[in-house]
């Protein structure tokens, strides 16, 4: 192949690729960060000026509720590594060859359905008429249905239940890799189980922990639907006063300067773990 | 693990009730479809298909809910249009980065991957300013009134192009870097042409991937919520018709009815999927 054709097919392949990062990811991103440093005074004037953050700062309802969803992300993540852990070491290490592949695609199940119709699924199951409160009070358990929507417990089971499979799956496919014999080999050498854990297993699982960690948090603390729905009109999610700045009080400014905070943020938390870890973007989380 | 017997079965109940809290819900929103009672909810009065099938009020059956079935017709129709999209680019993507050099090749692979680390609502929001910046602009300057730059279809599908290629590339690069270039420098010393071995050897190769990734890209854009709800206009895809059911009107099993069609729909396309991503077994 002549130079020139390889230069030709280069560009061509190129072109796509800019298209879509440089007008659909970088260009909206300056955009909401241009919106979101200006500030309406009149018909089709500006002053421009960091007024929009100053006001997320100092009012603390704004600030309290991105520091609530950072809070319970972070809790929604470590819950989901703790309890998806055994599970996917479980799959990956313990199940025999066949029920591990349908164990993996149980798994995958619940990843196929809409967030929408798993969220619907924890209203029918834990509404005041729900299943469970009807259950329990035909039992005789408790006297009279209870309420257990719009709580934070709910909204942290629902969120868990949102995200965890993304815990799971890349979990397993490090722990899968993972040679028996490195174990043995610790426990050869006198390791009780916990020093095996932590200087062999964890080590070994890290690309893993770390892809999952990221996704996990980056999705909860991105998450909509979850917290509105199980959480009711007060969850105070960010995301829900990035909504209500833009459509419901149609004040994109300071909705942009909401939405380039929690980006901020997030990425902050994603680039923070992964500098801790040692790890690298590319080889975590695009290793699906 | 070779510890006690006591352990193993502890540790047995919890990954069974973790499967138990996995599927629950689901079971939840399905099986509240077939009760005859206007909530979801219990008491259990009977088996019914009403809910799927009924033609009148107050029992309206989803077949003949217009408004969830536009909704689905809606979700259907981005879909597809956003799926083809995605794969076109993903497989342009994955021979740019598995055959090209260029310069700040890592770079721009890492830049690739971000758009899976930006949320959802801020893609929505951003392309939302966007495009509404450049539709004020071209009214301003030009006296142009770009519709399409409204919300509406086009913006949803831009929206939600602007992350799915990012999936439909991992997945078929992926692929392709498992693919044996000789065969390729076979074909071209046999005398293909390079469009000839692209079409016959590299991209039916290639395919499978190209499949599962439509197929996930399209399931995804069906359930996708949060960077469709900045972007909908008029016509609303199926999620943002049922959530304005849920907050708004209050649920009736309809709704129900519409997660199992969506469960079996999404469960089968994904299973469609993932047959097609397997290594052909001769018989």
């Amino acid at each position: 192949m002549s130079r020139d054709a390889g230069k030709l097919s280069l560009i061509l392949l190129f072109t796509p690729f800019a298209l879509w990062i440089g007008l659909l990811i970088i260009l909206p991103q300056i955009g909401i960060g241009y919106v979101s440093i200006r500030e309406k005074v009149g018909i089709n004037q500006y002053e421009y000026g960091f007024k929009n953050y100053i006001d997320f700062i100092t009012e603390p309802v704004y600030r309290n509720t991105l520091l609530r969803t950072a809070w319970m992300s972070i809790l929604v993540t470590a819950l989901a590594l703790v309890i998806g852990f055994p599970i996917a070491w479980y799959i990956a290490k313990i199940a025999r060859e066949r029920s591990r592949a349908a164990l993996f695609l149980m798994c995958l199940i619940p990843l196929w359905v809409s967030d929408l119709v798993r969220a619907y699924g924890w209203i029918v199951l834990l509404r005041e008429t729900g299943v469970i409160s009807m259950t329990l009070v035909k039992w005789g358990i408790i006297n009279q249905p209870i309420e257990m929507l719009y709580n934070d417990m709910t909204v942290i089971i629902g969120l868990v239940y949102t995200v965890i499979l993304f815990m799971i799956v890349p979990l397993v496919s490090t722990l899968q890799g993972m040679d028996d014999a490195l174990l043995e080999a610790g426990y050869n050498l006198g390791g009780s189980r916990i020093t095996v854990f932590r200087r062999i297993i964890v080590p070994y699982a890290m690309p893993g922990i770390v892809a999952g960690c990221i996704i996990t948090f980056m999705l909860t603390a991105g998450s909509y639907l979850t917290p509105i729905l199980l959480g009711g009109k007060n969850s105070s999610w960010f995301t829900e006063q990035i909504y209500n700045q833009f459509i419901t009080r149609y004040n994109w400014e300071s909705g942009s300067a909401f939405g380039v905070s929690l980006l901020v943020f997030t990425s902050f938390v994603v680039w923070a773990g992964l500098r801790l870890t040692g790890q690298s973007l590319a080889t975590t989380v695009a290793k699906e | 693990m070779q510890g006690s017997r006591g352990l193993m079965w502890i540790y047995r109940s919890y990954v069974v009730v973790f499967f138990l809290y996995l599927v629950a819900p689901l079971v939840a929103a399905g099986v509240f479809a077939f009760n005859d009672s206007m909530f979801p909810s219990l008491p259990w009065n009977g088996f019914t298909w009403d809910w799927f099938f009924s033609p009148n009020e107050p029992k309206l059956g989803l077949f003949h809910d217009d408004r969830l079935l536009q909704g689905m017709g809606n979700s259907l129709y981005i879909g597809v249009i956003v799926a083809a999209l995605s794969v076109a680019a993903g497989t342009c993507n994955a021979f740019l980065f598995v055959r090209k050099d260029f310069r700040f090749k890592n770079a721009l692979y890492v830049l690739m991957v971000v758009p899976l680390v930006i949320p959802g609502v801020i893609l929505g929001i951003s392309i939302l300013v966007l495009a509404s910046t450049i539709a004020g602009l071209a009214d301003q300057w030009f006296g142009v009134f770009l519709t399409s730059l409204r919300p509406g279809i086009p913006l949803v599908v831009m929206g939600q192009f602007s992350f799915l290629v990012t999936i439909t590339s991992l997945v078929i690069i992926a692929r392709l870097e498992k693919f044996d270039i000789s065969l390729e420098e076979a074909a071209l010393n046999l005398g293909a042409s390079r469009a000839r071995t692209l079409a016959t050897v590299t991209l039916p190769f290639l395919f499978p991937a190209m499949f599962s990734a439509f197929v996930v890209a399209f399931l995804v854009s069906f359930e996708n919520f949060n960077t469709t709800l900045f972007l909908v206009g008029s016509d609303s895809p199926l999620t943002i018709t049922m959530y304005d059911r849920m907050v708004k009107a209050g649920s009736t099993p309809v709704l129900n009815a519409t997660s199992v069609v969506l469960m079996l729909g999404s469960g089968l396309l994904a299973l469609l999927s993932v047959f097609a991503q397997r290594p052909k077994k001769q018989a």
